[in-house]
């Protein structure tokens, strides 16, 4: 691992706001401190299997639920039978009727019903109809087996590009699209395709309703975002803030997959909780997660790219379509990202993208690290290396003369004033790969290759970037609050919403205190992320944990400080047990405040869409095997410009996991679909890499930081996934010669281009 | 997981074989197969089990008279560590290395691989190649079914309901060769698209005995009797390459399903063959 303490020099330091944090620098990472890289908080405890994951709590007298499901597309819900023969008194029915409050799943709009009423539409195969709760597995199984579905047939969509139905649309740009091409001397086209791909989180949905004295209900369970279910909650069963509670458990893994999905999975569970007045266990097998939960939205993406003999981009024209699947979910605002990213980290005149996510009869799709960017930017990048082929370029090359730099204005009309480090990390990355000399040899060896060849190397590069935090005005909106305290026995307690997924969270934000405090990392507690404890600090989503949540608490650390130091004349960590017994309890609540000098519009959409960008580059090197194209990824390099860097282990962490997702949604992930169903919905049909598929993994850590957060962090989780992808697509062309424009490059795609016969249809398409 | 079927765990041949004759059980070795299966719902809970587990006549790995003899119960791993294996039947070894994980590779059985009858059983080419005879037995006594004659159609097997694999049968061929190879979706714990075993015996400058046996690309295992044909007394040489290729293009009739495309197979077979022959041929 190496750390660049300083952005280099194509990345002028910003003179703003030097950060009275003092955050690891070089040479001190060995330190241990709180400026090191301390023990994760959840490690020990997950080490040694008692870390409680939702399925290990046990609730005494808890019956087990279930959801009974459409097994067609589309269709009109006509009636829900029972079968006469069955003892149903043995078992606990839950339909739409039963629905205390709002029948919707509350979150962008309110399209999705919790369960589908009699006389309403199902609109995908996995969609819920109707609950049931026995107190033992056999019984449920039976009773579900004993209810049948009436419906009455319609006609499904499953193409995209042929559904009428738009959940949103967006038409930016800049610059005179027209003169850009009539200035151009290439122009390139070209279209490529995203499947959908599965989080695959080692730990599937899980959540357990228990209902309240006070008539309201707790619900546990495995979640990212602890407010949006107790949002949906509240909505569903008609129940005030106080009375409805949600508690996360030990999360094994979210990526994206845990942020709004558990909202359902919760109202499902206290429903038949608060009909038989019994703790109801809602545990997903992996089946059932991965047939009924969210996905990569499949993506389809139109480039016409006008570039000067010299190697100037001088027009983009991008057409992007999300399939939604068949709710809304949050693809509005995954458009809006794949949007405002699609041109890719590059500084172009003239550009218009236009983009929409429409409905098709298959399973809602929703967030997945990177949310809408990976696919938009691999897009750009197989486009910009296709522009680097058509000029005789290096891509390399190609990306230096092209991409932002300080001054740079983003198609939103976003002024880049600060933290631009394209050139930096597109610098690093080559360099540590030893990319045009890795280059030039697989040139000579696909010059040289003869028909007895059996493997082709090949090297490809990719350059990202990624807006740090929510888009647009979404954090001004949302007005999140964390805390930190002082309890009056002396404890230093952080209060935020913020989820430990396993990126980190709970080891980040004692490190964060600590160091703003000047005590031990040891001497900081963190709350547990129970709504009735901690404050709305928004999502654990869109990489804006370490920046904003961490940015709030260093904040709040801040005031915390003065106070006690003002009443105790002394440093805070000589004085604070003492100023504890004698005055109490200190509690610091801190609510986000923009950040100066950044402004969004969203009427016309212009703007500053992020506070801050990140920005990544991969460097892969592949070895294809000609015969069967299949693709052993050998190395990845991905340098990756996260602000500032507070624990460079888990920072690491982020890029290795990151890039090995990339690598496994750029060669083998896939979900196949037929009649709106996804058909490898298992373990044994879904596959991703295993440890001996997982290239070397280079990770180089940049810090350009951002001078709007206390302590200039930006966030890490989502760039790597951003860069992998067309690293690993265009060291295919490398080695092969061929182009697959449609994700994952599987060895059905490659070999159909190497042996000349039809390639496997487009990804993401129900047959 | 759905309720447990009552399982009976004899300790001796005999006892199996009365129990099997008294009602029909679901044998399960390993399990790695049908336990899957039980937990996916994609089979009947079975009214019944029987644990081969603690059957130790059906274990061992031994040479009979001009035969490699693998007990029922030998296990992946056992095949992998087996010095015996390794000098009659590596690409057996070859195939047991591709199978699951160690854990998978410590419980499933080469007996289950026979039973479980997939057409994407990864030993089952190697045995199709090496002309393997499987032992059946019951209470009515054994009987002995070539290879070639076990896996007649989509999952299905001629033993009867009180029958059990009891061994396998490898003769051994004084100058045999025999190339495996599997092609997955990942570099391990992949199910095949394509599984290929190739035998034969040089005599004189020209193959003889050519056995092309392949899996994942019929609904079961199947041999390539027209691309044998034009192997059977020919040479590796460039133009019989070429010709054989074309010929298991033309004669496989895979399908698509969600591993992979019939277009693939059917590719993937032929390249992966000329690579063999080129190989061999040395050219």
């Amino acid at each position: 691992m190496t750390i660049t303490t300083r952005p280099g020099p194509a990345t002028p330091v910003s003179p703003a706001a030097p950060s009275p944090v003092r955050l690891p620098r070089a040479g001190e990472l060995a330190r241990g401190h709180a400026r090191g890289a301390p023990l994760r908080r959840e490690g020990p405890a997950k080490l040694t299997g008692t870390a409680l994951y939702a399925d290990d709590l046990v609730f005494p007298g808890a019956w087990y639920g279930a959801t009974l499901r459409s097994t067609e597309p589309h269709a009109r819900l006509l009636g829900i039978e029972r079968d006469a023969d069955f003892d149903w008194s043995r078992v606990v029915v839950v339909t739409a009727e039963d629905i205390p409050g709002d029948n919707v799943v509350s979150l962008i709009i309110d399209d999705q019903p919790i369960l589908v009423p009699v006389g309403g539409e199902i609109r995908h195969q996995a969609e819920p109809v109707a609950l049931l709760a026995a107190a033992d597995r056999d019984t449920l199984r039976e009773a579900k087996a004993r209810l049948r579905l009436r419906t009455e047939p319609l006609a499904p969509v499953f193409d995209p590009l042929v559904s009428s139905q738009v959940f949103a649309h967006f038409d930016m740009g800049k610059g005179d699209i027209a003169a850009g091409f009539a200035a151009a001397d290439l122009v390139v086209e070209g279209t490529y395709r995203v499947g959908h791909t599965e989080q695959l989180y080692i730990e599937n949905q899980a959540m357990i309703a228990v209902p309240r004295e006070d008539g309201g209900m707790t619900v546990t369970g495995s979640l990212q975002c602890p407010y949006y279910v107790h949002k949906a909650l509240k909505r569903a069963l008609a129940l005030d803030s106080e009375r409805a509670v949600v508690i996360q458990a030990e999360t094994g893994g979210g990526f994206g997959g845990k942020e709004e999905y558990p909202s359902l999975l919760a109202v499902h569970a206290a429903l038949l909780a608060q009909r038989i007045g019994r703790p109801v266990r809602m545990i997903y097998g992996r089946h059932e997660d991965i047939a009924a939960t969210t996905k990569r939205h499949p993506a389809i993406v139109t480039h016409r790219t006008g570039v000067t003999r010299e190697g100037r981009i001088v027009a983009q024209e991008i057409d992007l379509v999300l399939d939604g699947g068949a709710y809304c979910t949050l693809s509005p605002v995954v458009l809006s990202r794949a949007t405002i990213h699609a041109g890719g980290p590059y500084d172009v005149a003239n550009v218009r993208i236009t983009s929409r996510a429409v409905a098709t009869n298959t399973p809602p799709n929703g967030a997945f690290r990177g949310f809408g960017a990976p696919q938009a930017e691999f897009a750009a990048e197989m486009q910009v290396n296709r522009v680097a082929e058509a000029l005789g370029i290096s891509p390399l090359e190609l990306r230096r003369r092209n991409i932002y730099r300080e001054g740079g204005v983003t198609p939103t009309q976003q002024v880049l004033r600060e933290s631009v480090a394209a050139q930096e990390v597109l610098e690093r990355a080559a360099e540590a790969a030893e990319f045009e000399r890795i280059r030039e040899r697989t040139a000579r060896e696909r010059a040289a290759r003869t028909a007895s060849a059996r493997t082709a190397r090949g090297i490809g590069l990719a350059l990202g970037w990624h807006g740090a935090g929510f888009t647009g005005s979404g954090e001004e909106r949302m007005g999140s609050v964390a805390s930190v305290e002082l309890t009056a026995e002396g404890a230093i307690r952080i209060l935020a919403a913020s989820t430990e997924m396993g990126q980190g969270t709970k080891t980040i934000f004692p490190q964060l205190v600590a160091d703003e405090l000047g005590v031990p990392y040891d001497a900081v507690e963190i709350a547990p992320q129970d709504t009735s404890i901690v404050p709305d600090s928004g999502p654990t989503v869109a990489s804006r944990t370490a920046m904003v949540v961490g940015g709030l608490i260093i904040k709040a650390a801040r005031r915390l400080r003065a106070q006690v130091e003002e009443r105790t004349g002394r440093p805070f960590a000589e004085s604070y047990l003492h100023d504890a017994q004698t005055w109490g309890g200190t509690r610091e609540d801190e609510r986000f405040e923009p950040y100066p000098g950044v402004h969004f519009d969203d009427e016309t959409y212009t703007g500053d869409a992020y506070p801050a960008f990140g920005w990544a580059c991969a460097v892969a090197e592949v070895e294809v095997d000609l015969d069967t194209g299949e693709v052993a990824v050998r190395s990845v390099v991905s340098a990756d410009d996260v602000g500032r860097v507070i624990h460079p282990v888990l920072a690491e962490g982020q890029v290795e996991g990151g890039t090995l997702q990339a690598v496994g949604y750029a060669t083998i992930e896939e979900i196949k679909l037929h009649d709106g169903r996804y058909l490898n919905d298992r373990l044994q049909t879904y596959l991703i890499p295993t440890a001996v598929d997982a290239p070397r993994i280079d990770a180089i850590l940049v810090e350009a930081p951002f001078s709007g957060a206390p302590h200039g962090a930006k966030g890490v989780g989502e760039l790597p996934m951003d860069v992998g992808a067309p690293a690993v697509v265009a060291a295919i062309h490398d080695a092969t010669g061929v182009w697959i424009h449609d994700l994952p490059a599987s060895p059905e795609r490659i070999l159909a281009a190497l042996d000349g016969h039809e390639p496997p249809g487009p990804p993401g398409i129900s047959a | 997981m759905p309720a447990e079927p009552p399982v009976a765990s004899p300790t001796s041949l005999g006892q199996a074989y009365a129990l099997l004759a008294a009602a029909p059980h679901r044998p399960i070795a390993g399990g790695t197969d049908v336990m899957v299966q039980i937990a996916a719902e994609t089979t009947p809970i079975p009214e019944r089990m029987l644990d081969l587990w603690r059957l130790d006549e059906l274990r061992g790995i031994r040479v009979e008279g001009d035969a490699l003899v693998l007990g029922a119960l030998t296990t992946y791993t056992e095949i992998r560590r087996s010095p015996l294996c390794v000098e009659h039947a590596l690409a057996l070894v070859e195939a047991a290395a591709t199978i699951g994980a160690v854990q998978i590779q410590n419980r499933g059985t080469l007996g289950g691989n026979i039973a479980n009858a997939s057409p994407a059983g990864d030993t089952l080419p190697v045995l199709l190649a090496m002309d393997a005879s499987i032992v059946a037995g019951s209470l009515r006594g054994e009987r002995t079914v070539a290879a070639a004659d076990f896996w007649p159609a989509y999952r299905r097997t001629p033993l009867r309901p009180d029958e059990l694999v009891l061994r396998v049968s490898l003769p051994l061929v004084a100058g045999r060769r025999v190339r495996y190879r599997k092609v997955g979706t990942r570099r391990a714990q992949a199910i095949s698209k394509v599984v290929m075993a190739l035998a034969w015996r040089e005599d004189g400058g020209v193959w003889r005995h050519v056995r092309l046996a392949l899996g994942s690309v019929a609904p079961t295992p199947i041999r390539a009797t027209e691309t044998e044909r034009v192997l059977e007394g020919a040479a590796p040489r460039e133009t019989v390459a070429d010709h054989a290729a074309a010929v298991l293009r033309g004669e496989l009739r895979p399908i698509d399903d969600v591993r992979s495309t019939a277009a693939y197979r059917k590719a993937a077979a032929a390249r992966v063959l000329h690579r063999l022959l080129r190989e061999e041929g040395g050219w």
